[in-house]
Formats: structure tokens, sequence, C-alpha cells
């Protein structure tokens, strides 16, 4: 399989009146096609600005891409002329966003929406884009997808919104789609609805998917690689099975224990991670994740680890990794 | 549903056919009603001292409207609820303002939750101030330094505004309101929901040691399954305004009878790859009717696999299959 997206050392900063946040510092990853790749960290750790950088989607005041580059087959996202990257935006590469409500235009019709996209990026005619909206909706199984095509957003309930996302997603026959926490607002049989879907389509049209969710458990039905993201660095990547069953860093170890699982006996207690994470404003020396470390030693205070290739595509940045191993080999 | 205690002994609050009608109005000038939103409809559970119950159920369901009702934050269209001997309905303002010492809410969202231009120390104070505990300012101070410390923060915290707490920080901020009157039993409405995970198992492990601690009955109003199976003795689920299954959790997580309380289970992802790949994903199709227009007989019935005719017409009533185990289906 050809690698679609390389993103490499990208590092973007907000200029705010408490100082520059390092919302992303230093992050590499690659995007295989047709695979599934998820992104998973709390709130703040750079997973969805990491993200909109793909785009070139990130405010600028206050937001900057200071460094780094983004290969999208071959072609250096950064460096491209507005020009060209709209006919990647929305084409070649679409988005899903966590709010259904506010990421479609309440003013205008589904089916305007649809149909604008497509006649830019596909060049169709009006006829021809309703035919195909018509189609699309149908294919993500929204019910008269006819009637839908003149109703407002606020007509839909939100998992309705979504499938309309999705359908604006796929509407340009995208390679890439990167899905920020898109089902975090909906309730949990609708969630589950919308994941199988985005899955099917993905599968049944060799698109590959980054989602982006705080959500352990969607990333481990769902993707094939997990990127673990803190304090705006990946921490840790490898497979679903790497990150789930040999976690190579203390962080990785603490989400997967401070979550209670319902396939584990009621009553264990929870292991929480303790302290906050850190003021993205202040210069980090040493690693991120030390304050609340329970394996951190001195030399983790001073040198700042690198993400190094520990197994065949497993990456850790951390000097205890060994150590933490060889507690969990003790520990099962 | 008519669920009777699970155990004879006297419980500490029991809420009998509980109903909650909404008027839907429209015009200006002249309103006048057009129909009603049935939010909770003939609800009936009951808590023991010291016990944890969970009351669960999609966007919508009334599990929220359940919870204000028995606080009297919404005064109930019809049925009973007596806390400590006393129906809160029959009460006058006097009388209540007295049952509310012993009975307390934590709410959801740790932002709006909390007044901001209150230092925290006149939060934690202000319900001992109100109700007339605690009337020396010296006394009280040295209370809410108590609080905070209890709720694992530092008692220096009291002279910050909110806006200087993290979000996990401002929720044992609430916690440590709802404390303050020494309460027998506190409604959490989506208390950890909004939480990051490593933050949310600290705050759950909290409210953990505080129910050992001061033996506190909560109602744990929540969306989240794992969460629910982790922290409740007992687990009420709901669906469209109605109790659909009651049970003790271990009954109820390993042997779930209603097909939407199963729906449910199943539509929760694991954190585990390995137990996904081997998991059938039955998706649940379609989406919650509206409240306003409930579907005839069984609310659930369009939704339902194991649906028949009959379901169409016939209100399903409760049901004790086992001791403590209610369902309010017909067909299982």
């Amino acid at each position: 399989m050809a690698t679609l997206l390389e993103v490499e050392n990208l590092r973007t900063q907000f200029e705010t009146s408490a100082g520059t946040v390092r919302a992303v510092d230093g992050v590499s990853y690659n995007v295989e096609e047709g695979e599934t790749v998820g992104i998973v960290g709390e709130s703040g750790c750079g997973k969805s600005v990491g993200a909109l950088s793909v785009l070139r989607l990130i405010p600028n005041p206050p937001g900057r891409v200071v460094g780094g580059s983004i290969r999208f087959r071959g072609e250096d996202l950064l460096a491209m002329s507005d020009e060209k990257l709209h006919a990647v935006r929305g084409g070649q590469i679409a988005m899903v966003f966590q709010e259904p409500m506010t990421s479609l235009n309440p003013v205008l019709t589904i089916g305007l929406q649809l149909c604008e996209t497509m006649q830019f990026h596909l060049k169709l005619s009006h006829e021809q884009a309703r035919l195909r909206a018509v189609e699309l909706l149908g294919m993500v199984g929204i019910s008269e997808p006819g009637r839908r095509l003149d109703q407002y957003p606020h007509h839909l309930s939100g998992g309705m919104r979504q499938r309309v996302m999705i359908a604006l997603a796929m509407s340009c026959k995208p390679k890439l789609i990167i899905a920020d926490e898109p089902t975090t607002a909906l309730d949990v049989t609708i969630q589950a609805q919308i994941l199988e879907l985005m899955k099917d389509l993905t599968k049944r049209f060799g698109v590959a998917l980054i989602v982006i969710t705080h959500n352990l458990g969607v990333v481990a039905r769902y993707a094939d690689r997990v990127n673990v993201m803190y304090a705006g660095r990946i921490v840790e990547s490898g497979t679903a099975a790497d990150i789930y069953h040999r976690p190579m860093h203390p962080y990785t170890l603490g989400l997967l224990r401070s979550v209670p699982r319902m396939d584990r006996p009621r009553g264990e207690k929870l292991i929480p991670i303790d302290g906050q994470p850190p003021d993205l404003t202040r210069e980090i020396t040493g690693c991120a994740y030390r304050p609340r470390c329970s394996f951190a030693t001195e030399r983790c205070a001073r040198e700042d680890p690198a993400l190094e290739e520990i197994g065949p595509g497993h990456r850790s940045a951390c000097f205890e990794r060994n150590r933490l191993a060889r507690v969990l080999k003790v520990a099962s | 549903m008519s669920a009777a205690p699970a155990s004879s002994q006297h419980p500490l609050l029991e809420v009998k056919n509980l109903r909650m009608h909404f008027p839907v109005t429209e015009g200006v000038m002249f309103r006048k009603v057009v129909a009603t939103v049935k939010a909770v409809d003939d609800v009936s559970f009951s808590l023991r001292a010291g016990e944890t119950l969970g009351l669960v159920g999609e966007s919508g369901c009334g599990k929220t409207t359940t919870g204000r009702c028995i606080l009297q934050l919404e005064r109930p269209t019809a049925g009973e609820i007596i806390f400590e001997g006393e129906d809160l309905a029959k009460l006058d303002r006097k009388g209540l303002v007295a049952k509310r010492e012993r009975m307390q809410v934590i709410f959801q969202d740790p932002y709006s939750s909390l007044n901001p231009r209150m230092k925290v120390g006149s939060i934690i104070g202000e319900p001992m101030k109100v109700h007339g505990i605690l009337p020396d300012a010296k006394q009280r101070r040295e209370r809410v330094a108590e609080l905070l410390s209890v709720c694992g923060l530092n008692p220096k915290f009291m002279d910050r505004y909110p806006h200087e707490m993290s979000g996990g920080q401002r929720q044992r901020v609430g916690i440590a309101r709802a404390l303050a009157l020494n309460p027998q039993f506190i409604v959490c409405d989506e208390a950890v929901s909004a939480l990051d995970v490593s933050i949310q198992a600290q705050v759950i492990n909290l409210l953990e040691d505080l129910r050992d601690k001061f033996n506190l009955s909560y109602l744990f109003i929540a969306h989240d399954l794992s969460v629910v199976r982790h922290l409740c003795h007992r687990v009420a689920v709901m669906y469209l305004g109605k109790l659909v299954e009651v049970a003790e959790s271990d009954e109820l997580f390993d042997h779930p009878k209603h097909p939407y309380t199963k729906a449910l289970l199943e539509a929760v992802p694991i954190p585990d790859p390995t137990v996904e790949k081997g998991r059938v994903h039955r998706i649940m199709q379609g989406e919650v009717p509206s409240p306003m227009n409930p579907p005839s007989g069984c609310v659930f019935h369009p939704r339902c696999p194991i649906a028949v005719d009959s379901c169409k017409h016939e209100v399903p009533q409760a049901r004790e299959l086992r001791p403590g185990h209610w369902v309010a289906c017909p067909r299982v």
C-alpha cells in the first residue's frame, strides 16, 4: 500500500495574551491508503489542531503553522498555492466535524450544501449534482432522500445531520477523510450507527480515515493504527493491538487504567493519573509527562525523550519503557 | 413502572408514579397549548440509604427531568416523591427549604454551574449561609477549608475564582458545595461526563470515597454505561419517559432482558481491540421518536427487534422476573 499522507515534524502555535501556546510541537506520522488511524488524547493535547493544520484550517491570527511539512500524495500542502489547496480541501481530503449543528450552514438547504461542493470539485451540472446528492443521502441511510434535499439542517436530528456531513465528505470521492470527534455529541446507539456507516463506506470505497477521539473504546473498535498524543506530541504509536495489549508509554497505560471497562469484574478500583496536563504556554524541559509519571527518573527532567522505533511499526517516547514493560510482564 | 423496593428495609427515597408533562404552546399574545411533552411518564423506583442507583438512557429520555422533579426544581404534574418519610410534592416552601438541606445536586457542566463572579470560598460557603449553619464567618471558612481538602483540593483555592481552575478542579468545587450541608442524598446529573478520562477517574474515585465515608446515597444520572456499571449498585434504564428495566448492576449488565437495554449495552465499545473483534455488532436501527408524539402501546416498538403486533396497542406492565429484576416487556 502506498503512503497517502506524511506529516513531518509539524509545529502549530497560537499567540495569546498569556503567551505562545505550543499546541502541536513536533508531530510526525504517516497514513497509508485505505487505513484507519485513530488519534487519541485528552482535551488540549493538540489532536484537533494537528488535524486542522493538515488542511490549513488554523485561523491566522492567532494560530500559525510554524514548522514541518505535510505531504499528501507527494505534494506539500503547506507550500501549495491557495488555489491548488482549494481543489484538495473538500475534494481529495474531506472533513467531518464534531458538531453537526454548527458545521452545516443553518440557512442553506441540505441539497444546496451538497450540490455546491460537487459542482465545484467534480464540475457537475446542477441537475447531475442533485441526482448524485439523492444517491449519496440514500447511501448514508437517510430516508426519502429526494425530499430531504429541500430541508434545512434544523429539520434533522443530530444523528441525521452527522449522516449528511458524511454524505458531504464522501461526495467528491475523497482519498482521505479526517473525522474530528465525529460521534462525541451523539447518543451511544446513534454513535454505533454512525461509526458502522463510516467503517462500511471507507472500506467499500478504499478511503483512508483519521479518527480523532478521546474515546478509547471507539479507537479499539475501528482503528488499524493508533497515535497517542500528550501535550502537543505523539508519545506512542502502533497498531491497535500494540497500544492496548503492549503499551510502552506510561501515559498510554495510565489512560487504559483510568477507564472503567464493561468486560472486567465490577468493583475493580480505577487507577487515575494524578495531577493535570501541563500549561503549554510554558517552556517544558524534559518529558512533558514527567510530573504525572510514576516511572520518572532524574533523566526525564533533563532530557526530552524522542519518539523511537521499538518494534515493527511501534514507537514510544519514553526512556523508562523497558522498566514499564517488565512491570507489566510481572503484573500479568 | 411500579418497581417495588428490592429490600424490605425502609427506603430513603421513594418515587411513585411520577409524571412530568410540559405544555408546548403556540402564539405570542394568545398562548394556547398545542401539545404536551411527556418527559416523565409513570416512573416509580426507590433508593435505600447508602445505595447508588444509576439512571441511564439517551438524550431526551427524561432522566434529568426525573432528577429535577425529585429535588423539586420542577413541580411534577403527578406522583409522589417520598423522601425520609415525607411527600416533597406536598410540602410548602418552608418545609421544602428544610428538606433541601438533606438533598443536594452535582451538575454536569463545571463551567456554567459555578458563579463566575464568586470566589470558591463563597460558592461553597453560601449553602451554609442560606441555611443558617455556621453563621460565624471564621468558622465557615474553616469548614470550607475542610471541605476543599476532603475533595482533594488545596484549601488555598478558596480565594480563587472558578476561571482560575481546570475543569476537574471545578467539578471538585461543585462536589464540595454539595457536601457543605452534610446531605444524605445527592443527585449526580452527568457529574463526570464533561471531564477527560484521566480526570474523570479521579472524580469517580472521589465520589466513591465520599459515599463510603459519609454513607451517602446517589442518584447517578449518566449516559456512559461503563461508568454507571462501575459506580452503581442498582441501575434503572429509561426510554422516552418510561422505565424499561430495573435490576442490580451485576444482574442488569450480565443478564439484560429488555431489548432496549440489550441494544444499549451492545453499542458500548470496549477499549480492547481483541475483545471488539470477537463481538457481534448488531446495530439498533432508527432514532428515538419525539416525546411530543410518542408511539402507541410500547414506546419502544418501532425500533424493537422482537416486537409483535400486540406491542403497538398494549402498554407493557412491569414484571418482576427475579427478585429485584423488573422488566417492562411481555416478550422476555
